[in-house]
């Protein structure tokens, strides 16, 4: 009933929701605009006033931010990586009908309701530690001298401990795909006399090409923005930094809230310009 | 070629024996229905032939080589789904194209056959669309080029005209039959609608519970059921069966006398009843008639004109010599 008096009950009755998410982008918004225009160093003198573009030209210019981009891309793409494919072998064995499936998935899933401090915790002091970590035991079961993991491979290290932790929702997500395939398609495909790695790549993956964009979309956006991975192991050292921490360094360590600001309004934009490049993508696949 | 042997198959899921040891043999040419109600096995039995599910015990020859243990795409078959399982990503020159391109055949070959089967079809106008775009009976069409393009020493189809609607159904049913004069493949076809059995096959195998009830041709099983399942399978209205002192006249325990062989008459007749409902069709009428003392109801089919109501009393007389009976455990008596 989409009368003229329904529709503006309806108007007044979502007006709150609205509102308070609204109020909650743009308040912190503003603010970030606002410092970013500002000299404002919190303990040493405070406001310090209007310096125009300076903070965005200083944070572009240090020495630290191509390094920070370039981590940050190497961060998303690795782990999209590693979780897609991964995420399809996965859903494709789990489809499989097998003895405890409810639980096996369960199991799966898991690491996806690990807090990221926890879990990072738990890779580096369970496994990644040289000297008592699982991974040092093996590698001296094996003879070989064991790695110290996040000093030395650390970036290969901190894409391990996010994989871990995203794996699981590609898994899902692709596992409900797979299971919407109509079984006759794979069945008329074998008759047809394609061979199972044909079969994947001709039926499977296609029916998957959604889903996987869909994975894609929305880990790239959480990804961006990780933090307390990083925080918890390097602390962004060893080449770790990324453009989230880089501009936590700049507001808590160096207690330059102005040039934080200007980092992340740049954060801002180049989230929005591979979410742009990325509704492309999905937007032609999602029309199909 | 394709002759299709089956020797003492059977199938079970888990304990479930849902196909007892079963022996059929399909003539090379022959357009062969298997026809039951659902979950009769019909469907298994040609996922069995087709190697979609392997065969519990028993053996199965194509064209007199033993192809039990032969997988799917090598036994030379070509299956037309219910659903059609046509490759949704794929235009429709592609999925004609699909089975030719796991064949590796050349482009040119390949695009000669898709062009005479679009020929065939009618598609050539569609070939280049999705199947999202196409009709139901267009899809159908698609599957069945799917099909005719590896040139099968058989054609499987499983229940393919059960998502059309009536209409578009009929003229699928005269397409399959012409494609079958014109081509003089094999084709096994599963259907639960007996309608299409009668009109499509050379040959009807009639299955209730994975076991074959009747094979035989949609006139015989008609005129000579072996049983009373089939006698009430076949035919449509359903046979009247009618038990009791009537039966025991004719020496038998059930007497079998379909609708259009009875008729009825307003003033004299064997038998009585009161017309309950009446189905007017045109061309015909079909009158359920009640309290006749006989069975519960008994269907008569009588010419389009006769005009009985809800109410009237009828008289029936049923023509005696096609009168079936069967025995005590349901088997014709000759």
């Amino acid at each position: 009933m989409a009368t003229q008096h329904s529709r503006s009950v309806a108007r007044l009755m979502m007006a709150p929701a609205v509102v308070l998410l609204l109020g909650w982008m743009l308040v912190p918004l503003t603010m970030t605009l606002y410092f970013s225009f500002k000299k404002y160093l919190p303990l040493r003198g405070g406001d310090l006033g209007w310096v125009g573009f300076d903070n965005y030209v200083r944070f572009v210019s240090s020495s630290s931010f191509w390094p920070a981009v370039q981590a940050t891309l190497m961060i998303v793409g690795g782990v999209l990586v590693i979780t897609v494919v991964l995420g399809v072998l996965l859903a494709m064995l789990l489809d499989q009908p097998m003895w405890g499936q409810g639980v096996v998935r369960i199991l799966v899933i898991a690491p996806f309701f690990v807090m990221p401090t926890v879990s990072a915790l738990v890779w580096k002091n369970m496994f990644m530690d040289p000297v008592n970590g699982l991974l040092a035991h093996l590698w001296r079961f094996f003879g070989a001298e064991p790695i110290s993991w996040l000093s030395e491979a650390s970036m290969t290290s901190i894409i391990m401990i996010v994989s871990w932790q995203w794996l699981p929702f590609a898994t899902l997500i692709l596992l409900t795909a797979i299971q919407s395939l109509d079984s006759e398609q794979l069945e008329a495909a074998e008759m047809d006399g394609a061979p199972v790695l044909k079969r994947f790549y001709h039926i499977i993956l296609p029916h998957l090409s959604r889903a996987i964009t869909i994975v894609i979309l929305i880990q790239t956006i959480f990804l961006l923005s990780i933090f307390a991975e990083i925080f918890v192991t390097t602390g962004g050292a060893f080449g770790t930094r990324t453009l989230t921490y880089l501009i936590f360094q700049r507001v808590l360590e160096s207690q330059n809230v102005g040039l934080g600001s200007a980092g992340g309004v740049y954060a801002i934009i180049l989230a929005n310009i591979v979410a742009i490049f990325l509704m492309r993508i999905v937007g032609k696949n999602l029309d199909a | 070629m394709g002759r299709i042997q089956l020797k003492s198959v059977t199938k079970s899921f888990g304990d479930v024996e849902v196909i007892p040891p079963l022996d059929l043999t399909i003539e090379d040419g022959e357009f062969t229905v298997f026809v039951g109600p659902s979950g009769c096995g019909k469907s298994t039995l040609l996922r069995l032939i087709a190697g979609l599910e392997d065969i519990t015990s028993g053996s199965i020859d194509i064209d007199g080589a033993d192809a039990t243990d032969v997988p799917p795409a090598k036994r030379g078959l070509a299956m037309v789904f219910q659903s059609y399982a046509l490759y949704p990503h794929m235009t429709v020159r592609k999925n004609i194209a699909f089975p030719l391109r796991m064949a590796k055949l050349d482009q040119a070959e390949i695009d000669r056959r898709v062009e005479s089967a679009a020929g065939v079809l009618n598609l050539t106008d569609y070939l280049d669309r999705r199947p999202g775009q196409l009709s139901g009976g267009q899809r159908q069409r698609v599957a069945i080029g799917r099909a005719i393009v590896r040139e099968p020493a058989a054609f499987l189809f499983d229940e393919p005209l059960s998502n059309l609607d009536a209409a578009l159904r009929v003229g699928m049913r005269l397409e399959i039959s012409e494609l079958h004069e014109r081509l003089a493949t094999t084709m096994i076809y599963v259907t639960h609608d007996q309608v299409e059995a009668m009109t499509m096959a050379d040959k009807i195998v009639v299955l209730q519970a994975g076991v074959i009830e009747q094979v035989g041709s949609p006139l015989e099983l008609y005129r000579t059921p072996r049983n009373l399942f089939v006698a009430g399978f076949i035919g449509s209205p359903k046979m009247n069966f009618i038990e009791g002192a009537e039966a025991e006249k004719h020496g038998a325990q059930t007497i079998g006398i379909r609708p259009e062989h009875i008729a009825v008459s307003e003033t004299e007749g064997k038998w009585s009843g009161v017309v309950s409902v009446s189905e007017h069709l045109g061309s015909d009428t079909f009158f359920h008639v009640q309290n006749t003392g006989l069975a519960e109801t008994i269907t008569v089919r009588a010419d389009g004109e006769v005009g009985f109501r809800h109410g009237d009393r009828i008289h029936m007389t049923p023509r005696a010599d096609v009168i079936h009976r069967f025995d005590a455990k349901g088997l014709r008596i000759e």
